[in-house]
């Protein structure tokens, strides 16, 4: 028996149990390796519905276990390191027939996804806005800002925020009309999130690319309703701004 | 007056009221790095050699494997398990010898 037989035995049950396992007696051990096979996929499915708690809340305990049983067999991990495991979640969601009737669910597994990479990410301390108050009107123009490491930005044409927020917390806010696009960062220990202003995705992905802070105004109010002062205000409430070069 | 000259006050009153209204948001880490307290998998970032980050210990209370805990609770933080003299065992504010994969 090797490897290359054994493993993919394990995850699909119509392959047939490889070769040359046999218990102490030596016998077949046929059942004993559909017990093991059983214990990885559960094992993985509990693994899945740990890092989309509120997919599996949206779709029932019972409906998430049968589709984990096809997604974990599609993708199995990767990588050792399990809080990488499952990131094609969301892409699945989108192709997956039987949930294609709640179009918002992908990206509310985005949502998650977001939240769980953020918090595994690298650690940087955060910076108050008043390095900002000394420069001049020019030196603000060309001032690049650095942000942190965690940040990640979820931009979604349905209310994803409040849809989580309702799932998770147990609680039945009326849902908004419209997108929600959200920052999800944690500059100490806990993950964070807020809904951005009009243009804000594009605001802050401009600041990430290293552009100036005059360019990223530029491409921020490219959407209409864009508001310097709140998206500023915005990226200092959520302690983002690492560093600021000028 | 130019455009640029319009665009550079409005980016500075900008910043000046998002300043203004933000000043003292960015709180003292009230945490501690707790050692030999987290579960295989669920350690914070840094475990020591042979790991990069985040969720890479390999055993429950892998003693150079930390998590942040609310600041002063570390070393009273017991987790199970005696010591080899028997002694009961806490989290440590430095890196532990115990329970270190091979």
């Amino acid at each position: 028996m090797s490897l290359s037989d054994f493993a993919p035995a394990l995850l699909n049950v119509e392959n047939p149990v490889p070769d040359g396992l046999v218990d102490p007696k030596g016998r077949p051990a046929g059942r004993r390796f559909d017990v093991y096979r059983n214990n990885v996929v559960h094992s993985l499915s509990e693994a899945l519905a740990s890092a989309y708690p509120v997919i599996q809340k949206l779709v029932g305990e019972d409906f998430f276990k049968s589709m984990a049983n096809v997604f974990v067999r599609q993708f199995p991990p990767s990588s050792p390191l399990m809080f990488q495991f499952a990131n094609e979640f969301p892409t699945f969601l989108e192709t997956f027939p039987p949930v294609r009737h709640l179009p918002y669910l992908p990206d509310v597994a985005r949502l998650e996804r977001a939240r769980r990479q953020c918090y595994s990410a690298a650690d940087a301390d955060p910076i108050d806005g008043t390095v900002l108050t000394g420069a001049t009107p020019e030196q603000l123009m060309s001032a690049r800002l650095s942000l942190h490491p965690s940040l990640r930005v979820v931009v979604s044409i349905y209310p994803i925020f409040t849809i989580w927020e309702n799932n998770n917390n147990d609680i039945q806010k009326p849902l908004p009309t419209g997108g929600q696009d959200i920052l999800i960062s944690r500059p100490l220990d806990t993950v964070n999130m807020q809904t951005l202003p009009k243009g804000g995705a594009d605001f802050l992905r401009a600041l990430y690319e290293n552009k100036t802070l005059a360019e990223a105004t530029d491409i921020g109010s490219e959407t209409d309703g864009f508001d310097l002062t709140s998206n500023i205000s915005g990226l200092l409430a959520a302690q983002i701004l690492i560093k600021t070069t000028m | 007056m130019s455009n640029t000259i319009v665009k550079s006050l409005v980016i500075a009153s900008s910043v000046a009221a998002a300043v203004a209204v933000n000043t003292g948001t960015v709180a003292a880490q009230a945490t501690d790095k707790c050692f030999g307290v987290a579960l295989a998998g669920a350690n914070d970032c840094a475990a020591g050699p042979g790991t990069t980050c985040a969720g890479t210990s390999a055993v429950d209370y892998q003693g150079n494997a930390w998590s942040k805990v609310p600041a002063g609770s570390c070393e009273t933080t017991k987790v199970p398990g005696m010591d080899a003299d028997g002694s009961e065992r806490f989290g440590s504010l430095e890196a532990l010898l115990r329970d270190i994969p091979a």
